[in-house]
């Protein structure tokens, strides 16, 4: 392991950030945040939609104009969107192996889950603040 | 002795199946991966459903007539169902892991099938919520 080394960086400066965690416990601790979030937000938002789905559309748009449907709907629809791109990311990483192919990947679900989520609020505030 | 096989063996998930007998602690791991991207498809259906309501009358009607077709209740929401409350229990079983109880086997396969059992019941529970 005798390498000439033509660097002047330490080699602790050329290591750092190459880890295989990258960014230690940041994105660890954000799933752990959104996990929690969901718990509360889930029962609370399966239970109407369980109930609203297969309706008329005027009884799901009465549903969703209670501001508490709303609300927990907006709320579980976001914080899902990033959940879903913070778990959707580790399966990547664990299976695309190709660094061009991963970063495309890791891209595309960020997008993704952006305009999911994004789609999904707007969605949800049209019906509630109608009128 | 020099490992003949050394870089040939099969590794970690291809494991499974053929080389080590299924195991409730590995099955209910890929069960968690597996059930959180299938529910990906459950999140586009549900902000679909919301887009289309928020549209109009027609619109929702054309999503509502896909998506509450029996075919879709039955193989689609049926199984989303089951998965959103197996990630759920299962996702609670792993914040307990976290916080560093519940680690030794026994208490892995207890909370095993504590997660297991409940998933059944919430299903249940959410299914007889959602008919009547």
């Amino acid at each position: 392991m005798s390498q000439q080394n033509t660097d002047f960086r330490t080699p602790r400066a050329r290591a750092a950030g190459l880890g295989s965690a990258k960014d230690g416990v940041h994105h660890w601790w954000n799933q752990r945040v959104t996990a929690i979030a969901l718990i509360p937000l889930g029962i609370l938002f399966v239970f109407p939609f369980v109930n609203a789905l297969g309706q008329p559309h005027a009884e799901v748009i009465e549903i969703y104009q209670s501001p508490w449907n709303a609300i927990v709907a907006v709320l579980f629809l976001g914080v899902t969107a990033l959940h879903l791109q913070q778990g959707l990311q580790v399966v990547i990483e664990d299976y695309v192996h190709s660094k061009p192919l991963l970063t495309a990947a890791l891209l595309v679900n960020i997008g993704f889950c952006w305009v999911l989520g994004l789609v999904g609020v707007f969605a949800v505030l049209r019906i509630a603040l109608a009128g | 002795m020099a490992d003949v096989n050394r870089g040939k063996r099969p590794l970690s998930p291809f494991m499974i199946g053929p080389h080590y007998r299924p195991q409730i602690t590995s099955v209910m791991s890929i069960a968690n991966r597996i059930t959180g991207v299938f529910m990906t498809l459950g999140a586009v259906m549900i902000v679909w459903w919301f887009a289309a309501a928020a549209t109009g009358p027609e619109s929702f009607a054309r999503a509502d007539g896909f998506l509450t077709h029996w075919f879709i209740v039955i193989f689609i929401w049926l199984p989303l169902l089951l998965s959103f409350w197996y990630h759920f229990v299962n996702g609670m079983r792993h914040l307990m892991w976290d916080t560093g109880y519940g680690m030794t086997l026994p208490d892995v396969y207890t909370s095993g099938y504590i997660t297991l059992a409940a998933t059944a019941l919430l299903s249940l529970f959410t299914l007889v919520f959602a008919l009547f």
